[in-house]
Order: structure tokens, then sequence, then C-alpha cells
């Protein structure tokens, strides 16, 4: 069990769909949707979102810097 | 009477700078006018008016050197002769894309190419009718002498920040490398934080201020439209300097049945060749151009009622020539008369062209 | 409780942990998807509001897809010809010492036509930091070759292949400047995982403190990806950089004084 839960907030309609957040992360959180966004790029979500620890590697990778990360101590 | 001397005119272009509160001299050496440069580093500014002075590696480094300089504000130079302008050319049509001021001394000499180290005028086309890239102009002024060398420096300044355009001296290695009295100017301040502030705060890059715009240096805009707006905006300002700051001289004028039109070290022949011509009889009064752009078109059409005849006389192979077409308009003969690769003409080989070109038709 | 509701939860302001900073602007980036652009523009950001100097930060921008830098990082700008940004920030740092000015550059810019411009600006130590992204590409003309293009690598004016025996050797730029006495860092960093990232901010801050402490200049090269140029999706770009660009450019601080 984690010590820490975490959860992201994508800026979906600034994600350019790179896909560079989905390989950062540690404990395989994020996906990109199937759907698209309105520039029409497969825009990063958590799919996986107990898995977060909140460990902010997606945000410093993001080249556009459209993620937010939070973290809390697991309860 | 101020402080009087016998000075060289490169030399007083940097005994200009120190005392008109120029922040900045960046430049590199070429004949003929790297006396400039040598004079400041001597004078050593920093120590007195913390006035920067640095030797660039290059003609492109030293006009990007101003343009860095200018954006922040500040009272910068540059000089050069004439294979260095070329070089400086993309630097030149940055600075008035970007709306900065600058000065930039040119003291022509001969060419195309490598050329010669002799005086020329052959520069005149760069110097007013672009020389980089883009509908831009540059502010002209012409010296003819040692003492407007020194005045010009300031004037350059003004007129640059005046209309937030760069600046040129054109002058050529006759009036460098003279040696005349100048009565030098009274030592200004250089500008503090607070009068940049006031002066150019709307645009100086030199830190955003703490809840204010930021301020962004550029002549760049992927906008066609905003680029073509900002393009109407320049040519306004370029009619603005046609309709305010022309400056020229008339010598003789009043009785002329000719005219001669020249600037620079060539206006100091003609000076001489009005009275061989006026000892022969021949009434020729003469037109100096002071600013080449903007250039005194009107106050040569005002001439057109009273000359038969105008004689351009330029350094050059002809190129000041084709503006007193334009303002002459086919009205009265415009001839063109000129020495170039370095030659210096006589007062009494103008004479003989005014006979010959315009009393002879 | 839900995995919902304890999602919401934790996204309160209490918990935040990583977000855009106030010195980057909310304007969209116009970089392709992946670009390594983004993640410097971020990191200089957030250095600059770290050390609080946001008012006395002037950037200069270069030519190449970096030119519109300044609609990216809230401060003043100069926007600089081709290769000329070390000669505006030469100007700049020595007539407003008190400021920090740093020139952001490509490798076409600083590596090939504005060669002179920064070996120069290098030599004379002016106190200034310099942040260099190598991708081995012109991006913004098309991906055409640069004199960092690797051996063999293909570009739209390399389509065989770059033939060194032709165009000379990529070059190494951190190497040479790290030669010259005016350099006081010298650093070669990447930006592809979040460990690179938080070296790189480490980097950049320590080249803005030498500026403070009037050292000299800090020179930082970062090795990063062009997908578009490389015609690779972002994160195979990140693989090959790591394959091909680290071995020839290898990562790490060359000097510092």
């Amino acid at each position: 069990m984690a010590k820490f839960k975490g959860a992201i907030v994508v800026d979906t309609e600034k994600c350019k769909g790179c896909g560079l957040c989905v390989v950062s992360c540690p404990t395989a959180v994020i996906e990109l949707a199937r759907g698209v966004n309105g520039k029409g790029y497969h825009y990063a979500h958590m799919a996986n979102p107990d898995a977060c620890i909140g460990c902010s590697s997606c945000g410093l990778v993001c080249p556009d810097t459209v993620i937010t990360v939070y973290r809390a101590k697991a309860s | 009477m101020g402080d009087v001397r016998l000075m060289k005119g490169n030399e007083v272009i940097a005994e200009a700078a120190i005392r008109c509160g120029c922040d900045g001299y960046f430049g590199y050496p070429i004949t003929p006018q790297s006396e400039i440069m040598e004079t400041l580093m001597i004078r050593k500014p920093e120590d007195e008016t913390g006035m920067v002075v640095l030797q660039a590696e290059s003609e492109v480094a030293a006009i990007n050197m101003v343009y860095g300089g200018a954006s922040c504000g500040k009272k910068v130079m540059t000089s050069s002769s004439s294979p260095g302008i070329s070089l400086k050319a993309e630097g030149i049509t940055y600075l008035a894309g970007a709306e900065l001021p600058a000065l930039i001394v040119n003291i022509v000499r001969g060419g195309p190419g490598l050329g010669t180290i002799q005086p020329a005028q052959s520069d005149y086309f760069q110097a007013v009718k672009g020389g980089g890239h883009g509908d831009y102009k540059l502010i002209v002024l012409a010296p003819a002498s040692v003492q407007e060398m020194n005045d010009f420096v300031d004037l350059g300044f003004e007129l640059s920040f005046k209309y937030l355009n760069p600046a040129m001296i054109l002058s050529d290695g006759v009036i460098g490398q003279m040696m005349e009295k100048v009565e030098l100017s009274d030592y200004k301040p250089r500008w503090t934080d607070e009068e940049i502030e006031k002066i150019s705060g709307s645009w100086a890059t030199n830190g955003k201020k703490a809840g204010g715009e930021r301020n962004i240096s550029t002549s760049l805009d992927l906008d066609s439209a905003k680029q073509e707006v900002f393009n109407h905006k320049l040519q306004a300002k370029y009619r603005a300097m046609e309709e305010n700051d022309v400056r020229f001289e008339k010598i003789a004028c009043d009785d002329a049945d000719y005219l001669f039109v020249a600037y620079g070290s060539s206006a100091r022949i003609c000076q001489k060749s009005v009275e061989l011509a006026r000892e022969k009889g021949i009434k020729v009064g003469l037109l100096r151009p002071i600013t080449l752009f903007p250039y005194p078109t009107k106050q040569i059409q005002e001439m057109l009622g009273q000359v038969k005849g105008i004689l351009s006389v330029e350094m050059s192979a002809g190129q000041m020539v084709e503006d007193v077409r334009l303002a002459v308009e086919g009205k009265v003969p415009v001839e063109h008369f000129g020495r170039y690769g370095g030659i210096i003409p006589t007062p009494e080989e103008v004479v003989e062209a005014l006979e010959e070109k315009i009393l002879g038709k | 409780m839900t995995a919902t509701t304890e999602i919401n939860n934790i996204i309160s302001e209490e918990n935040l942990v990583y977000k855009k900073t106030d010195v980057l602007l909310d304007n969209e980036m116009h970089y392709c998807p992946g670009c390594t652009h983004g993640v410097i523009h971020k990191v200089i950001a957030e250095v600059i509001e770290e050390m609080d100097i946001q008012d006395k930060t002037i950037g200069v921008s270069p030519v190449g897809c970096s030119v519109l830098a300044y609609n990216y990082l809230d401060i003043d700008w100069q926007q600089a010809a081709h290769g000329r940004a070390p000669a505006l920030a030469t100007a700049t740092a020595r007539l407003m010492p008190e400021k920090y000015v740093f020139t952001y550059q490509g490798d076409g810019d600083l590596a090939s036509i504005g060669c002179a411009e920064i070996i120069h600006a290098c030599n004379r130590g002016e106190n200034i930091v310099v942040v260099f992204v190598n991708n081995a590409i012109y991006g913004m003309t098309g991906g055409q070759m640069a004199p960092t293009t690797l051996e063999n690598q293909v570009t739209a004016t390399s389509p065989y292949g770059r033939d060194c025996a032709s165009t000379g050797a990529p070059m190494k730029i951190s190497e040479m400047v790290s030669l010259l006495p005016g350099t006081r860092f010298v650093t070669r960093q990447s930006a592809e995982t979040a460990g690179a990232v938080r070296k790189l901010k480490k980097a950049i801050r320590k080249g803005f403190e030498n500026t403070r402490e009037k050292k000299g200049l800090s020179f930082i090269e970062i090795v990063g990806t062009c997908s578009s140029g490389w015609k690779l999706s972002p994160t195979q770009s990140n693989e090959w950089m790591k394959e091909n660009m680290f071995p020839y450019y290898p990562l790490g601080t060359l000097k510092d004084e």
C-alpha cells in the first residue's frame, strides 16, 4: 500500500496527446483517451486513478504544462 | 565661447558621443573611421560617464549589440565604413522593424566590394533607399564640416528617439580625416533609470514592471494583416519626418540662374565652385541637403521658377541625382557630375561640368 | 467512499504539489506535440519564479522554432536576428549589470549561423546565461541538417544520411566553449524524464545564480528531440535520443568554476 494517494487534473483542451506523461508514470495511471479534444488530439487522462501516488513525474515532463498534480497522505 | 579645439572629424564623433550622454558604443575597426573607436578607447568614458565601449568580433555583432542596447532604452551607437555597413544592413533593418532608436555612423569609402579606402559618396542609395530588406527608411544626416560631425551626434540621437527609428550620419573619408576647428558641445549627463522609464518605459526591455505590461522588442509578426497595419504606421512616421524634419542650407541662391545640389564634402567643393563660376559671370547657387532622408524635395521645387538647370554633384556615379530628378519632374534639365572610386573632384572641374552639361544645352 | 469522491477529496488546494507557474503565460504553445522546448520553457519560468527575478530578467529569443518564446514567458524579451542573440545579450548585460539576461537558442541558430557570436560572448565571459537546445536538426524550416546532426542521420538536406567526409563531423559545442576561459559553468542536460527535468532545473538555477554573483557566462546545453523532424512519435523520439544522441553528446557537467 502506497503511503500517498495522488490525483492529476489535465487541461484536456490544451493537451496535445504526445504521450510523454504516459511513459513517465511509474504506476501506469495515465492513458490517452479514445476520444479527442477540440484540436483532435487524444488527450491524457487518469485511466487507473487508484494507482496514482502524486509523484509529479507527468507534470514535470509535460511540454505543454497542462497537468496539475495533487497528493494527500493515504488514509 | 565654449570648448574650441582643432580636431579630426572622426575624433569629434567620439567626443560628441561622450558629451551627449551616449550609453554605449559597439564597433569594429575599418578604415577610414577607426579613429572613432580608438579615441573612445583612449578617453575611457566608462570611468567618466559610465558609457560602455566595446570592440565587437565583427560588424554584424556590433550592430546586434546596438540592437540589444537600444532595446533597453539606452542611447547606443556604432560606426563603420561602407563594406562594414553592408554587413550591418541586416541589423539596421531589424532596428527599423522593431522601431528602435540608434545612431549609425558611416564614414564612406569608395566601392563596390572592398573598393578603396579613399573617400566617396557612393553609399547614398544604401543609406536613403534601404540597404537592408523591407520597406524602411533611416533618418540620414550629411555633415559637411567637423563642426557638424559634432552637432549631428546629438541631433541624430534626438531625431532617432523622436521617431523611434535608427538614424545615420552619412559622412565620408574627407570629413572623417580632416582637421578643423570645432566648438564641442557641453556635457549632458547620461539618462538615469527614472528618465529612461519616462522616455521609453512603454517599450524598453529593461525588466517587466510589477503589475505592469511587459515589453518585447521584435520585428516579427506572422499575421500579415497586422504586418500591413504596422507598415502603414511606419510609412506615416516617414511622412511625418518629411513634413517636420527636412534640413538644408542654401548658399547664393537668391539671384541664382543655375543650381548645384550637393551634400557633405561635395557641398564644400561646390561652395568654391559657386565663387569661381560667379567670377566668370555665371550666377549659380548651391542647395545643400543636410537631411538626405527626409529629402529637401520641396526646397528644390521652390527653385524651379528661378533656375534654368541643375547639376547634382556627388562623389558617385550618380545616385542622389535620381532624387533631384524626381523633385524636378522634367521641368528643367538635371545632370550629374561626379568623380568616384576615391577621387575628389576639384572646384574647377565642377564649373567645367556646369558649363558643359547645363549651360551648353 | 467511492473512487470519484476520493479523487475529489484529494484535488484541493492544500494537496497541490505541482502546477503551472504564473511566469508561464496561458498562451497555447505552437510547438509540436512532445517538443522539448515546452519543458525547457517551463523550467526556466519556474526558476525565475523561485528566484523572484521576473522583473529583472530579460530573455533574448532566436530565429528558429523558439522565435516566439516571448509568447510563453511573462518577462521582457528581445527577439534577435538569426544567430545574433549573444550580441544582444552582451550589450543588454553590460548596460544593465543588475539584470538577469539569458539567450535561448537552437542548434542552427547557435552552432551554425551564430557561431562567431556565441564563441566571442563565451570568450569575453559575458555575465549571461545561454540556453542551447540541441535536437540535431533545423525544426522551423522543415528538418534540414544542422551542425549537430549525427553522422548518417537523415534530414531534408542530408536525404542519404549525413556524410561527414563532405559536411564535417557533428559539432560538440559544449566541449568547445568549455575550453574558453570566459565560461564558468558548462553543462549538458536533457529533459526526457522527471529526474532529468529536475537536474535541468538545478542547472538553470545555477546559471542564474552565477549571473547574480557576476561569475560570467553559464552555458547550458539541452539534448532534446524533434519528433516532426526526426519523423518519429514523441516517445520513440526519446528512445532514439537515448540510443543515438547520448553516446555522442554525453550528459553531465563539463566545467563548474
